[in-house]
């Protein structure tokens, strides 16, 4: 039903119809129910090619990495490599090589080439799409404005939390800690542990891909205004594109940071699930 | 906004691309990056090895030298020596040489005048002889008075 009103109001080309055109997803329901079994195929295949696409690309020149002198390419892949593991040794004392570190890069790497599809301009993807499935396909090029990815994100990276709570501690260790931590072990501040600890484990996976999430949809946005804009004539066309050149040099910081912070923030936590209380 | 299957699709491409990742990504730069910095220490180390190496040998190189300068000094001081000594030795030689050629000549000199005395003799004691014969005008007999000439001769 939205899609049969967004189809007339493309017609139209109102400034909303042309908002809710770019912010649709091209879903496609995955049984006759639909509801919870939809598949965003845009999210899910731009997602995968680009993790598949950068990883792979890292592999390549890990693959032949040499202890020697270091071509360009391996000398850029090690300053990442590099970078990387510096945050986390920081952070993590622990064996990081077997798993955190090679999780953060992940993290780091995905997450930053999903925001840089941002830099795309929002009406050329539009475009290429229409040219290939109709004017009427949908295709939202940036993965992390999907709430569904940040929140894969944040939830695989949730369940690692537990997974290595309980790995570390022991299953017993983790719930004593659930109850005991960080008010003390007296059976009257249980309920208040318990409830703290509730907080944190439901706050964190929410700020995580929340945080991510409302970066690089806002700025997806922001692009279509600016764009909407210069529809309007010619001023709006140099305005718009004055600004919209602009906010990208300074989406550049953004995607870079956000991608940064939420590589931190994995290895915050999971580091904070290998210390005990 | 809504949640749907995408977030189970992306949380298990999010899983493979981890364990891709762990299994095949980060040990081999690891291990390269790792043996590097390895290489690289061990190379340090052996610069400063060789290094110290360097300043021994130069040290070694020094005393040497002057070992071997003594050495040649010594020689030549030795060789001077020598050499004074074979001019002494020389010099000795040819003095006692000269002395020998000289005592030889004085002696032959000598001979030489006693030979001349001897002739110097024998003919003034003929002239004697003869003389006497002449103031005395009287024969002498020269078988008689041989002995007692030649005892004369002997005296003069």
């Amino acid at each position: 039903m939205a899609t049969e009103h967004a189809d007339n109001a493309q017609h139209a080309l109102t400034p909303s119809a042309y908002i809710e055109h770019h912010l649709s997803f091209n879903a496609q329901p995955l049984n006759e129910s639909a509801g919870f079994w939809t598949l965003h195929v845009d999210t899910f295949v731009m997602s995968v090619a680009l993790g598949f696409i950068v990883m792979g690309l890292i592999w390549l020149v890990a693959r032949r990495a040499t202890s020697g002198v270091p071509t360009k390419t391996q000398a850029f892949v090690e300053l990442v490599f590099g970078f990387i593991d510096d945050q986390v040794k920081n952070i993590f004392h622990g064996n990081r090589h077997s798993f955190i570190a090679p999780t953060a890069l992940t993290v780091f790497l995905w997450v930053f080439a999903m925001n840089s599809m941002d830099f795309l301009p929002v009406d050329w993807v539009a475009g290429i799409v229409s040219f290939f499935g109709g004017e009427h396909a949908k295709w939202r090029a940036v993965p992390t404005s999907d709430i569904n990815t940040t929140f894969a994100l944040a939830l695989t990276v949730w369940i690692l939390m537990i997974f290595f709570a309980i790995k570390v501690k022991g299953f017993g260790g983790w719930i004593h800690e659930l109850f005991c931590a960080p008010f003390g072990s007296k059976i009257w501040v249980w309920p208040a542990n318990f409830m703290f600890n509730l907080i944190e484990y439901v706050s964190k996976p929410l700020s995580h891909s929340l945080r991510l999430f409302g970066n690089m949809y806002a700025g997806e946005v922001i692009f279509l205004l600016l764009g909407m804009w210069a529809a309007t004539g010619l001023t709006g066309t140099i305005a718009g594109a004055i600004l919209g050149a602009g906010w990208s040099i300074f989406h550049i910081l953004i995607v870079a940071l956000q991608a940064f912070i939420f590589m931190m923030l994995t290895v915050v936590y999971l580091a904070m699930a290998h210390e005990g209380h | 906004m809504n949640i749907n299957f995408t977030l189970i699709a992306q949380a298990i491409a999010f899983a493979v691309l981890i364990w891709f990742t762990v299994k095949f990504v980060w040990p081999p730069l690891l291990k390269a990056i790792e043996t590097r910095q390895k290489e690289i220490a061990d190379g340090l180390a052996a610069a400063q090895e060789g290094r110290s190496a360097l300043e021994v040998a130069a040290k070694k190189s020094e005393v040497t030298l002057a070992e071997a300068k003594q050495k040649a000094s010594e020689i030549i001081a030795q060789a001077e020596k020598r050499g004074t000594q074979i001019v002494e030795e020389a010099k000795g030689n040819a003095k006692v040489e000269g002395d020998r050629i000289l005592a030889g000549a004085k002696s032959e000199i000598d001979q030489e005048v006693n030979r001349a005395k001897e002739g110097l003799r024998a003919q003034v004691s003929a002239l004697a002889i003869a003389g006497a014969e002449k103031i005395l005008r009287k024969e002498i007999d020269a078988k008689a008075h041989s002995e007692m000439l030649s005892k004369l001769a002997a005296e003069l």
